[in-house]
């Protein structure tokens, strides 16, 4: 009544301030039922949430370094040598 | 024995385990965790210093500390995030003592405000469905396991994205989503609020889907321009 949008509409800009929570579970329960009713509705918003997960498993497969090797020895010399 | 282990063929043992085994001074247990967490504990590390070798000798000192507290470990945490939480620690007064301080209690600030996507993607107030896209965004290429070379360029966005971030949204993004620890650890590590944890890492990870964006968008055009 007078209101500019249905408050039970969520639009693609409130819908991706939420992703975090979303994939964190962390939505309380009638903010994630009108999460995933725009997701049903909405491809763009689908290819965001995909994007947003491709970005995920792309930082959790970053390489990694490793310590230098007189660092590694070193280490293990102070725990061999760590009084029992 | 020198210390080469990675996460390889053995699986890893559970905290139990490993914590009785390294109290019962096992060389082997002790080089399993150091082979498998320093490769971790050293990227973040270097988020809090000026230099590698700096961050280097962080870990170094980590790992004496976690030494010498073995015994003092009570269990509430997993050892993993224990030492994470002893390399911040140690991470942040070395941090300090090189002039970069990091001010995790002053939130929020203009970089962690407002919004993640730019908002001349959605239509305005004016349209008759303000804030839905006015263009979605384009689907990615699917990755395909021969396309290696897509895969390591992919990556190299996603680091360089990496160095574009404030420091604190750099630190949280990479405990949740480079070294796997979930928002209860990652709280704990760096004694964020919740909700803060949630903000940083938010707006983190809509900038590196950002700047994959732009890749993908750039290499399209690259393809469709012959």
């Amino acid at each position: 009544m007078g209101d500019d949008a249905d408050p039970g509409e969520m639009s693609c800009a409130q819908l991706v301030e939420l992703v975090t929570d979303f994939l964190d579970g962390t939505l309380d329960p009638d903010t994630s039922d009108r999460f995933e009713e725009h997701l049903r509705i909405c491809d763009g918003c689908d290819t965001y949430i995909e994007q947003f997960r491709r970005t995920i498993d792309t930082l959790g497969s970053l390489p990694e370094a490793g310590l230098p090797e007189d660092a590694r020895d070193a280490l293990l010399n102070a725990f061999r040598d760590w009084p029992r | 024995m020198g210390i080469e282990a990675g996460e390889g063929e053995q699986p890893f043992p559970p905290d139990s385990e490993l914590v009785a085994r390294l109290r019962g001074r096992d060389e082997t247990a002790f080089v399993l965790m150091v082979g498998s967490w320093s490769g971790g504990l050293l990227r973040l590390a270097r988020h809090f210093v000026s230099t590698n070798d700096s961050a280097a000798e962080v870990v170094q000192d980590t790992w004496l500390a976690v030494i010498h507290g073995l015994d003092s470990f009570e269990g509430r945490s997993s050892l993993k995030t224990w030492v994470c939480r002893i390399l911040v620690n140690t991470a942040k007064r070395r941090g300090v003592r090189e002039g970069r301080t990091i001010p995790w209690s002053s939130l929020p600030v203009a970089q962690d405000q407002g919004p993640t996507v730019d908002p001349a993607r959605f239509l305005g107030p004016e349209s008759e469905d303000p804030g839905h896209w006015r263009v979605f965004p384009q689907p990615w290429p699917m990755p395909s396991p021969e396309q290696e070379a897509v895969a390591k360029e992919t990556r190299a966005v996603v680091e360089e994205a990496l160095t574009h971030l404030p420091d604190r949204q750099r630190i949280v993004i990479t405990l949740r989503d480079v070294e796997g620890y979930n928002a209860e650890e990652v709280c704990s590590i760096l004694e964020l609020s919740a909700a803060n944890q949630r903000v940083l890492l938010h707006r983190a990870r809509a900038f590196v889907r950002g700047r994959l964006e732009e890749y993908f968008a750039g290499a399209k055009a690259a393809a469709d321009g012959g």
